[in-house]
């Protein structure tokens, strides 16, 4: 949303509802940004026995771990997303038009279940290896196997899921430049591949770093993944740290430096998109007219295309179908009901929580476009780039502190004991889930009302309708669409949300994605199937949609 | 008894003065015009007309009510104002016919009905009402934008810079047919533009704006021929200024000729004055001994508009048949005529002298 001077026609407001405005986007921006101050103010903490240990010990392998595996996934992502971007926006080939949405799916799989499913697939006792073995007569130790389980084999499963990130921003991109300026630079002498390297790609830039900023966000917030591939990095060692030794005060400290390499990211971000407004060089576009390609150089980029859907999606997603399948029996019962039913109200009750925050802030926004209004929104969307296990760290500390003292307290006054109010339940949960994908929603509702002209309130006033006639008969039938798309979108985040939800779920308290999990921690990758399956089906609607709005954008449409 | 009335109205937010003791005056089914440069104040002045802003100083009353005083602000919606907004401003989510019949939600089912398909056949869009804002072209939708602010039957109807998403040739044919219909409605109607031909394709009168004062309040011949101050002459149609000195007679001596007329106040022999010479005002005559030489022309279709250039180094500009093909550097002959003598004391640069 670009930004807005004060809007004048909005005097009418009284002063009192004016300041209740900027009250309700302080206090919300303060809640949601409480998990990182929590965590950031352990960094002036002493340095306790264990952090001590860790520094010595631990905390290198962390480190060189973390930082090997996003220089991993930046190859993976920035290699596939960046080759397909161009071949969907710029050649014509046959399949072209569903390759361009397909190669969104992989966006539906969490990367621990993508995890899950190779591991399936490829371990000794896997399919895999297994025909490997009966067609050459081969036994254990007779020949090499790429070993899944290890830092490479992480690297290649988060990049089969995040390049989306990259792949979606660079055709935007692609797109929204002017063709004019490719034309110029063939004009000027230069062949198509040139014109690539010398004019578009150097114009995308922006974009790419972005994608990739947001694919590495993905990639320090991961817990399953490596926590299943035995990779020791920052989220893995605050759980051991956590759960094994129960210092809660360490692993704020280490959740203080991963957020430091989050915070380096958020910078990167924010400098790309902040030039990314530079590189739009002309307001007149015309219909891109893609490259023909035949024969041999048709197959390829058909290949190129389909590679990571075949691999980022179908291959696992078909795997689940067939473990689902083979274990329904056994797996699909009551309990099964159950945990749906847990992970559906969970994540609709978050689902609400933050859309309707989301309004309270964008509305507010577009009353008021104050710098403290438009610094308040910045502030409580900024979850999204931080980890899911810092967030639950950060939540939990204060809340079992205000726990314990109201416990105390009530005791002390009137014998009565409270136990855990806050700690130990779902109100935890999806507090943490709302300052994690607030941002989600909050960009689809600013964006929705973008749209929607400031003249639309006017002329709504000038017909007779009061401020509140303008809300309920213009914006709200306006926003439905916006709404229901925000209420998505956080739905299937949650549905997908892992190591927030391991430290914070009340006891005894299970999801499909905690289900899934289990499983698989259990060697019971079969079993893990169905639930998993759950989740990505679940996951297809928001690349449903993404896809129908990156069809239906030209100029300027997609992104934010 | 006036349908407007505007009192030293002025307009401002964060100490910056907007629009400044502005005065101005509708006759019912009179329609006005503020015309002036972007930045000059005249949105702000409508907006404050139709109760969007609040005003600093002064009053504005619309059929006799005080509507707007610094202390007291009507709200848009109980001013019985019809808006016509520059981006139309149409409800996407809503047909034709509920565009139109918003206004006119509290009227009885069939009279609702009438009144729109009344209106549909006014703009020339019967049959219209079952479709939606996006399938209609941008004449079409500015029509739709005209009905919807008339079907309430305001008292008033306010224009923002109503033709300037057209194209130019639409504009002038689109302005023509909305001022039909609002003479035919007798509808006393604002609008607010830049462009001086929109304005004199629609307005009775024109409020010409600088810098959040009203210069001059006049129909657009007499702005042309009898500009109020400099500003004026120079925004309205093209022209030139010409240095001159009074002499004892009380006539104005120029390089081209001496010039008799109404001199502005204080005049003294010896003033310094500066005189307006329209395009117009220079005629092409082969016969004359006064000649110019060609510095510049543009073809405009039935004349050349001509700037030449005196002995002296002085400027002018001649609009000549365009039969009268001649080429840059040749020498016209040129004879005056000039009807109405425009003449400005040398030393009024400043505008607010104008007044």
């Amino acid at each position: 949303m670009p930004t807005l001077s004060i809007p004048s026609n909005l005097y009418w407001f009284p002063r009192s509802l004016i300041n209740l405005w900027n009250l309700g986007i302080i206090g919300i921006a303060f809640l949601m940004a409480l998990p990182v101050l929590v965590i950031a103010s352990f960094v002036f903490l002493p340095a306790s026995e264990n952090w001590q240990h860790l520094v010595d010990n631990l905390l290198a392998e962390y480190v060189s771990n973390s930082l090997l595996l996003m220089v991993g996934v930046s190859v993976g992502v920035l290699s596939i997303g960046v080759i397909t971007a161009w071949l969907t926006s710029m050649c014509e080939f046959p399949g072209r038009r569903w390759l361009t949405w397909a190669l969104l799916l992989p966006l539906a799989i969490p990367a621990y279940i993508i995890a899950y499913t190779y591991t399936g697939l490829l371990d000794f006792e896997g399919p895999v290896q297994g025909a490997m073995r009966a067609w050459f007569d081969w036994s254990y130790g007779d020949y090499w196997f790429p070993e899944v389980r290890s830092l490479g084999g992480a690297m290649v499963m988060l990049s089969l899921v995040l390049y989306p990130y990259v792949y979606m921003l660079t055709r935007a991109a692609f797109l929204e430049q002017s063709i004019c300026v490719l034309e110029v630079s063939r004009t000027l002498g230069n062949t198509p591949f040139r014109s690539f390297t010398r004019v578009a790609l150097p114009l995308a830039r922006p974009a790419i770093v972005t994608g990739l900023s947001l694919a590495l966000m993905e990639t320090l917030a991961d817990y399953g993944t490596v926590q299943y591939f035995g990779v020791s990095t920052f989220t893995t060692g605050i759980f051991r740290t956590w759960f094994g030794l129960g210092d809660s005060a360490t692993a704020a400290q280490l959740s203080a430096t991963l957020l430091g390499f989050v915070f380096l990211l958020v910078i990167m971000e924010r400098w790309s998109r902040k030039r990314a407004r530079f590189h739009h060089t002309s307001n007149r576009y015309s219909e891109i007219r893609r490259y023909q390609l035949h024969g041999k150089r048709a197959w390829l980029a058909f290949i190129a295309c389909l590679s990571p859907v075949l691999f980022g999606f179908i291959i696992p997603a078909g795997q689940l179908l067939y473990w689902a399948i083979n274990t329904a029996t056994e797996t699909i019962n009551w309990s099964f009901a159950l945990l749906a039913w847990n992970s559906v109200m969970l994540a609709g009750i978050s689902a609400v929580v933050a859309v309707l925050l989301a309004l309270l802030l964008a509305y507010g926004k577009r009353l008021q476009g104050n710098l403290l209004s438009n610094t308040g929104v910045r502030i409580a969307s900024m979850g999204y780039a931080v980890p899911g296990t810092v967030i639950a760290v950060g939540v939990l500390l204060p809340f079992a502190w205000l726990d314990n003292s109201i416990d105390a307290w009530m005791r002390e006054q009137f014998n009565i004991s409270t136990g855990l109010l806050l700690s130990g339940t779902l109100f935890a949960l999806v507090f943490a889930y709302t300052v994690r994908f607030l941002s989600v929603s909050i960009q689809a509702i600013e964006s929705g009302l973008g749209k929607i002209k400031f003249s639309m309130d006017d002329a709504g006033r000038s017909l007779g309708l009061s401020p509140t006639g303008v809300l309920a008969r213009i914006h709200l039938p306006l926003m439905k669409g916006t709404v229901v798309t925000a209420l998505l979108l956080v739905f299937v985040d949650v549905l997908k949300e892992l190591p927030a939800t391991l430290i914070l779920r009340p006891f005894n308290f299970n999801t499909l994605a905690v289900r899934a999990y289990e499983m698989a921690s259990d060697e019971r990758l079969a079993d893990a199937g169905a639930p998993a399956l759950m989740i990505v089906a679940a996951g297809i609607i928001p690349v449903i949609m993404l896809s129908r709005i990156i069809s239906r954008s030209r100029a300027g449409g997609v992104q934010e | 008894m006036s349908c407007l009335t505007i009192e030293q109205a002025s307009i401002g937010y964060n100490g910056t003065i907007v629009v400044n003791k502005v005065d101005l005056a509708l006759g019912e089914g009179e329609i006005g015009c503020l015309l002036g440069p972007s930045g000059c104040g005249k949105t702000t002045l409508l907006r404050a007309i139709a109760g969007f802003e609040p005003l600093k100083n002064g009053r504005i009353s619309i059929d006799g009510n005080s509507v707007s005083t610094p202390t007291h602000t009507t709200p848009p919606e109980h001013r019985q104002i019809g808006m016509v907004f520059q981006d139309f401003a149409l409800f996407p989510h809503l047909s034709i016919f509920d565009n139109i019949a918003f206004g006119i939600r509290h009227f009885e089912g069939n009279d609702k009905k009438r009144r729109v398909t009344e209106l549909l056949e006014l703009i020339g869009l019967p049959g219209h009402g079952s479709r939606y804002p996006h399938e209609l072209s941008g004449g079409q939708q500015q029509r739709i934008a005209l009905a919807r602010a008339l079907a309430p039957r305001p008292k008033l109807l306010l224009m923002d810079e109503p033709f300037s998403s057209m194209d130019a040739d639409l504009r002038e044919a689109l302005a023509a047919e909305v001022r039909d219909i609002l003479k035919r409605e007798n509808i006393t109607a604002i609008l607010v533009t830049h462009d001086q031909h929109e304005a004199f394709a629609m307005a009775d009168s024109i409020a010409v704006i600088s810098e959040g004062i009203i210069l001059q309040f006049d129909t657009s011949y007499n702005l042309y021929h009898e500009p109020a101050c400099e500003f004026v002459a120079d925004f309205i149609g093209q022209g030139v200024f010409v240095d001159g000195v009074v002499n004892d007679a009380m006539q104005v001596e120029t390089e081209l000729t001496t010039l008799e007329g109404e001199l502005p106040e204080g005049c003294k022999p010896g003033s310094k004055v500066r005189v307006l010479v329209r395009p117009d005002d220079i005629l092409h005559d082969d016969c004359s001994p006064r000649k110019a030489l060609i510095t510049e022309k543009v073809f405009r279709g039935a004349n050349y508009l001509y700037t030449l250039q005196l002995g002296s180094g002085t400027e002018l500009l001649s609009l000549v048949h365009s039969h009268h093909d001649h080429a840059i550097g040749e020498k016209l002959g040129i004879a005056l005529e000039i009807d109405h003598l425009v003449i400005f004391p040398a030393d009024s640069a400043s505008l607010a002298d104008g007044k």
